[in-house]
């Protein structure tokens, strides 16, 4: 019984998703060319034509031509590829973090507005003052303190970035408590736990989908400013911050280390902002 | 409202204290000490080393003593850097940072405020278009990437500014405008956002029916409540102009507290690590708190439901 009413009240998080992004051509397009990219950079072993450490020191800084579309690097290395294996590290920074901080954020925010009351105030109020923090400094820190892994990266980026999420998905737990389908669940007796899990859970599904597309660029931003602080990933394997360091160390003599990594870097996060904007309604 | 003021002013002491403490512990955890690279000292003198600056006895009676030496408002000596108290260097360092801060907030208010209105005025047609174009844009070029085009756009290739350095009056341009962007953006975003959603208030539509000129209804009555998102963001705003001038010192080569911070991490400097921490989470406390101050003294609400309970 229950389960039918949680159907109704449940219009699919992913179709509405895709309704709002099929309206505007523009947002559309960008989902297009971002799912593109990240395709293109995950199949980076296949699909970059070289390695991202093959060097051909004859070639030095070379500028692009046509066996190397986007040019070489100091090393001889080729900077089309380089940028395809950076995106892959940055792009699993920008899942995996998401995922991370959705986890803490959505468990964290629907616990929050189930219990009410005192709790719900003491544990926003904790959300609150940690907003105040400094955690750029805590991140530092943390990459200083026990080397530059990976897994790392992923959760100390994830933990930082999930108080925005908790803020959302408890308001919107608020408001689908007070629905009444949610009465009626209750009193053919369902627990706790049954409710967050069949009217909680998938009502919040939106507003948490919005929120992880917005998440992502944020969290990929703060990697490659990691990276770019010597502070991300290890060479050789580039990450784009890395490369956008490298690229600005020789600039003056080879401008196009700089401007090519940037221009992947940029419209990436520009086309995952812009469906992000969209799916939360456009800035009105 | 003064007692919401006092509530707000007590609830920092705590907050300072548990970004100080949890530091403290974090940078004593990493192996090595900020002696160990000296390779050349032998281990007698290390030990003694060591012990002259307190770093052989347990841990909680290090930051006993650390705790005390606060309190005294004592920040202890650099161990990196003889003969220098971290406050002098903080001081020399700090001012730097605060200048480039200083500048970088005023372009992002004047630019981020003046685009927000004029895209909520006319949101429709090309001057609306053309500003969300440029505040999404303006959140997507990071400063790592802003700052070396512009160096190469203006140094490079055209000589207007000094590439980097920290010497004549000209050199804060680049930095401050490389700070101030993404600022700007977010700034523009959220006073549009706000006023938008203001516009479409009944009490917008009773002051116009009141006979009011558009002017005045947009200045005063939609302006106070429709700048609310960007009021609350300037603590957050100020706090991070503060640590991501980290990425813009390192690009333009500003000898300001930012590039030392990470460069005293990396040495386990412990003092230094704890003095510029504290002063970082000493500024964002105190720009949240101001943030919060004037939240409330717009709208009373908010200073109601604190000091309810």
């Amino acid at each position: 019984m229950s389960q039918e009413i949680s159907e109704i009240a449940n219009p699919s998080a992913l179709g509405g998703a895709w309704r709002k992004l099929r309206a505007d051509p523009f947002a559309f397009a960008c989902l297009i060319f971002i799912s593109a990219m990240a395709a293109l950079c995950f199949l980076a072993p296949i699909a970059a034509p070289y390695s991202y450490d093959a060097q051909d020191l004859a070639l030095s800084a070379s500028p692009p031509s046509t066996s190397h579309w986007l040019g070489t690097d100091q090393l001889g290395r080729d900077i089309l590829s380089r940028i395809l294996y950076g995106g892959r590290i940055s792009f699993a920074v920008g899942i995996m973090a998401t995922l991370v901080a959705i986890a803490i954020g959505a468990c964290y925010g629907m616990i929050s507005g189930m219990a009410g009351g005192k709790t719900d105030s003491a544990m926003m109020r904790i959300v609150d003052i940690l907003y105040s923090m400094p955690f750029t400094i805590f991140v530092i820190l943390l990459m200083v303190a026990f080397g530059r892994s990976l897994w790392l990266i992923f959760v100390a980026i994830g933990a930082v970035e999930w108080l925005t999420m908790a803020r959302i998905t408890r308001a919107m737990t608020l408001d689908v408590k007070s629905r009444q389908f949610v009465d009626a669940s209750i009193s053919l007796g369902q627990s706790k736990f049954g409710i967050m899990r069949l009217h909680i859970l998938p009502n919040v599904m939106e507003s948490v989908l919005v929120c992880a597309t917005l998440t992502m660029p944020s969290v990929m931003l703060l990697e490659a400013f990691l990276s770019f602080l010597g502070l991300g990933v290890q060479a050789p394997l580039p990450s784009w911050g890395s490369l956008v360091k490298d690229g600005a160390e020789y600039m003056e003599d080879a401008p196009w280390l700089l401007i090519f990594p940037s221009l992947f870097f940029v419209s990436a996060l520009y086309a995952l902002n812009k469906i992000g904007e969209t799916l939360s309604g456009g800035e009105d | 409202m003064r007692l919401y003021i006092l509530k707000r002013i007590a609830e920092t002491i705590p907050v300072f204290l548990i970004i100080v403490s949890a530091v403290f512990f974090m940078v004593r955890f990493v192996p090595g000490g900020p002696f160990d690279k000296e390779r050349t000292v032998s281990k007698e003198t290390l030990e003694r080393v060591n012990a002259y600056y307190g770093l052989d006895k347990p841990l909680y009676e290090q930051y006993f003593a650390f705790l005390k030496n606060l309190a005294k408002g004592e920040l202890g000596p650099s161990y990196k850097y003889p003969g220098w108290n971290v406050g002098e260097i903080l001081k020399e360092k700090a001012a730097v940072s605060l200048q480039l801060g200083a500048a970088a907030l005023a372009i992002a208010l004047i630019a981020g405020m003046s685009a927000g209105v004029a895209a909520a005025a006319f949101p429709k047609g090309k001057l609306g278009a053309i500003l969300s174009f440029f505040s999404i844009l303006g959140v997507c070029l990071p400063s790592f990437v802003l700052g070396p085009l512009l160096i190469l756009l203006f140094s490079i290739k055209l000589g207007c500014f000094n590439a980097m350095g920290w010497n004549s009056p000209g050199d804060i341009i680049l930095p401050s405008i490389t700070l101030a962007l993404f600022y700007s953006a977010w700034i523009a975003r959220l006073a549009r956002g706000g006023i938008m959603r203001e516009k479409l208030r009944p009490y917008v539509k009773t002051a116009y029916a009141k006979g009011l000129s558009p002017a005045r209804v947009y200045l005063v009555h939609i302006l106070r409540n429709g700048l609310e998102p960007v009021i609350s963001y300037l603590g957050p705003a100020a706090a991070g102009l503060l640590t991501g001038s980290f990425v813009v010192e390192t690009i333009f080569q500003v000898p300001g507290l930012g590039k030392f911070f990470i460069s005293s991490a990396l040495d386990n400097d412990y003092t230094m690590i704890m003095g510029c921490v504290m002063l970082y989470a000493a500024f964002i406390i105190f720009f949240n708190l101001i943030s919060d101050i004037v939240l409330a003294a717009i709208n009373p609400k908010i200073a109601k439901e604190m000091t309810k309970k």
